[in-house]
């Protein structure tokens, strides 16, 4: 299934990430999205971040999903 | 080392097996009818309709967050009689050892199972132990049995519940199948979600005041809460309509679920109970459960409705509906 | 604000409007969501060759099972593949047989356990879009800087727009209105790659996301394109998909593969919709390693998934659908995959 919502990078490891979803962690690998830094949002797949997201877009997808009941907005974009 | 590890000689009936059991299964279970070590355990008659149930524990691994397999033995096969308005009186547990596991390692099942047994306020009251050989079993696998006593009055069934009547359950899903799920090898994911595997007894003795209003209480383990709602439907020929906004998880839960590919609905809990009352009773039930520590986070998550066919049904939060089913078989990863 | 379901109706109007999802992760949000159910009566929201494993012909299913078979092989696949049937039953028999199969998250994981287990011949069934096949990548470049010798991959990645095209030209594409296109395939390819099929077939794309108000915006813009007779290319997952697409991700694709003509289940050879390791990378090809023919294909009697993946039919028009296929006892690929159009119409529609 492909994820909806991205993922705060939070730890680089060379060529790897790890990516924060609401307190679950998620290594992948940054060789799609090498320019990503610490606290960019990222989608996933298959083990790949596959593209960096704006923020603001994040958060405004984000926030439409909590209204709706089934996503809440991370602390970091609230 | 030497003394460190279960042999195979440990389930040989002779001098080692003696000392397994006196050393590290009497002390932490000692009650009454164990202690004599018969052959079987004698129980006072206590009148009335019998509730048997039994389980079988495989749990990989043995140990994870919020739990283990000891705990998990002991709560599933009580909270099976709690769910249908039985008051547990006694277990029995049974070990089926792979030789090679650490006796620290049984310690730690054991204690933990004893805890339960304690917080369950359920006595182990005979059991049986068994080493196999190594790749012959899958570290430590538990078998477990329990009797109760069901209260004159009490039929708890699908068959039971009518059109308007309320489904709660008693709080946050998903998290037991999830925390094992997330501690299995090879995956480069982490969560904070942990079991919330726990005895159910209290919670369903509450609801149980409410009389001829409680219908139905199951808990909703392998299957999940869709399986729970799919059988409803099924067995007690009824619609069952859930309000997916109203079902409680935590955000962690819901995340950990979607990076895994899971539906939430459709995986295991091991400490929370569905339960259909009547509407008029809803609140109460409602209150009743948050009163608990176990049911803080209780909700009111649908109803049952005269829909023909029977189908459970969920009204979506983008304002849908769609068809709950029960899982198929084993849940699996899906790509793209 | 109006709700989805009124939006909907607004946009259609009542015309008749067909539109085709091309991707599995729509299919099933398309039902989890609720929104297929909102659908005016006259829009009629047909589901394409979207999912990887419903597409994949049969000669893969039955030599990822021969290779099963054998002595020191394990098999790492996506959980998807683990139930599909081949002529000699499925890779979930094939394990309760004896057989080693590893259920992973990405070929990345597959690699990682190849260099923990050296006494192990690592297969990995490379299934899949342009979502997949960076993955795939990245594993074949890892197992090369690692210098592994005993992991590869059987490959069967697709390309979509070949396929969609493919569609059209045929008579897939007849009283087709447009397509709700996919959300990550686009994330790589970008959404100017559908231009050719608005621009040679005339026919509506829209890219969107997974949550049910990017779908729904989606297929809202497919209707008002289909209103005004203007069918064109429109972005409704601004979010993650850029006209160009990731290069970055190109890149890793285009360094390792290379593009061929590929077996789609049912459809036949399309040509230039497959990819293959180019020779630098061959070393790492099962198929190649252990010659074995991935491309036959080799339908199920009865079984009409390969209609239903083309969308000319629906599953409740197959004869085997819910009566001797189901998802607990699968015929067909369709039924098999959590995104097969007839596991997710068996689940969530009946």
């Amino acid at each position: 299934m492909c994820l909806a919502v991205p993922g705060r990078l939070i730890a680089i490891d060379g060529k790897v990430g790890v990516l924060d979803f609401q307190g679950n962690q998620l290594r992948v690998s940054l060789a799609m999205t090498p320019e990503a830094t610490i606290g960019a949002w990222l989608l996933v797949h298959a083990g790949m971040a596959l593209q960096e997201v704006d923020p603001d877009e994040a958060r405004q997808t984000w926030a439409y999903l909590q209204e709706m009941g089934v996503a809440d907005v991370p602390a970091e974009l609230a | 080392m030497v003394g460190e590890l279960i042999l195979l000689g440990h389930g040989g009936g002779g001098e080692l097996t003696r000392r397994l059991i006196a050393e590290h299964i009497l002390p932490r279970f000692a009650n009454p009818a164990l202690d004599p070590l018969t052959d079987g355990a004698v129980l006072a008659n206590p009148g009335g309709r019998l509730c048997v149930t039994t389980d079988a524990s495989v749990v990989q691994p043995i140990f994870f967050p919020g739990g283990d397999i000891g705990r998990l033995a002991v709560c599933g096969t009580v909270n099976d009689m709690s769910v249908m308005g039985a008051r547990p009186l006694a277990l029995t547990l049974s070990l089926i050892i792979e030789e090679g596991l650490s006796f620290a390692e049984l310690d730690r099942v054991l204690d933990s199972a004893a805890a339960a047994a304690r917080e369950a306020g359920v006595p182990i009251v005979t059991g049986d132990t068994k080493v196999v050989e190594r790749r012959r079993g899958d570290g430590l696998m538990l078998s477990t049995a329990g009797l109760g006593v069901l209260p004159d009055g009490v039929d708890l069934s699908p068959r039971r519940v009518r059109p308007g009547d309320a489904i709660l359950v008693s709080g946050r899903i998903a998290e037991h199948g999830l925390a094992v799920m997330a501690c299995r090898e090879g995956l480069a994911f982490s969560t904070p979600v942990v079991s919330d595997v726990a005895p159910l007894g209290r919670l369903c003795a509450a609801l149980l005041t409410l009389g001829e209003g409680l219908r139905f209480m199951r808990d909703p383990t392998r299957g999940g809460v869709a399986g729970v709602a799919a059988d409803l439907a099924e067995d007690g020929a009824v619609g069952v309509e859930l309000d997916e906004q109203h079902i409680p998880i935590s955000p962690a839960a819901r995340h950990a679920a979607e990076l895994l590919g899971l539906d939430p609905l459709a995986v295991a809990n091991e400490g929370k109970i569905i339960a259909v009352v009547a509407a008029a009773d809803a609140e109460r039930a409602l209150a009743l459960l948050r009163a608990d520590p176990l049911g803080r986070e209780a909700a009111i998550i649908g109803r049952i409705t005269a829909a023909t066919p029977p189908l459970a049904e969920m009204l979506t939060a983008a304002g849908g509906r769609r068809i709950v089913q029960r899982p198929h078989g084993e849940e699996l990863p899906r790509i793209c | 604000m109006s709700t989805p379901a009124e939006r909907l109706a607004t946009a259609c109007a009542g015309r008749r409007v067909t539109l085709m999802e091309v991707c599995g992760t729509h299919t099933v949000s398309l039902f989890r969501s609720g929104v297929r159910g909102m659908l005016p009566p006259s829009l009629k929201l047909i589901s394409g060759p979207g999912c990887p494993v419903c597409v994949t012909a049969q000669g893969y299913i039955d030599a990822a099972l021969e290779l099963a078979g054998r002595q020191g092989v394990t098999i790492a696949t996506y959980g998807d593949m683990v139930r599909v049937p081949g002529r000699g039953g499925s890779l979930a028999e094939a394990r309760a047989r004896g057989a080693d199969v590893l259920v992973v998250y990405s070929a990345l994981d597959a690699v990682a356990w190849a260099a923990k287990h050296p006494e192990r011949q690592v297969v990995f069934l490379a299934v899949g879009f342009e979502t997949t096949t960076p993955a795939t990548a990245q594993a074949v470049l890892d197992a090369e800087e690692q210098g592994l010798a005993n992991f590869r991959v059987l490959t069967a990645h697709k390309l979509v727009v070949p396929a969609m095209l493919a569609l059209l030209a045929g008579d897939g594409g007849d009283g087709l209105d447009g397509f709700l296109c996919p959300g990550h395939v686009s994330v790589v390819i970008g959404s100017e790659a559908y231009r050719p099929i608005v621009t040679r077939h005339g026919k509506a794309c829209v890219v969107a996301g997974f949550e049910a108000s990017s779908m729904v915006a989606g297929i809202e813009r497919l209707c008002e394109m289909q209103r005004d007779g203007q069918p064109g290319l429109d972005n409704r997952y601004t979010v993650a998909v850029k006209p160009e697409g990731n290069p970055h991700a190109q890149a890793l694709i285009d360094r390792v593969f290379e593009s061929c003509d590929a077996t789609w289940r049912a459809m036949g050879t399309i040509p230039g919709s497959g990819l293959r390791l180019r020779a630098a990378y061959r070393r790492f090809d099962a198929a190649v390693h252990y010659r074995l023919n991935t491309e036959v294909d080799d339908d199920p009697g009865a079984c009409r998934c390969g209609e239903v993946i083309q969308g000319k039919v629906e599953p409740k028009e197959c004869p085997l659908f819910g009566n001797g296929c189901t998802p607990t006892n699968p015929v067909g690929p369709c039924m098999v995959s959590s995104e097969g159009t007839c596991a997710a119409w068996f689940k969530y529609g009946r």
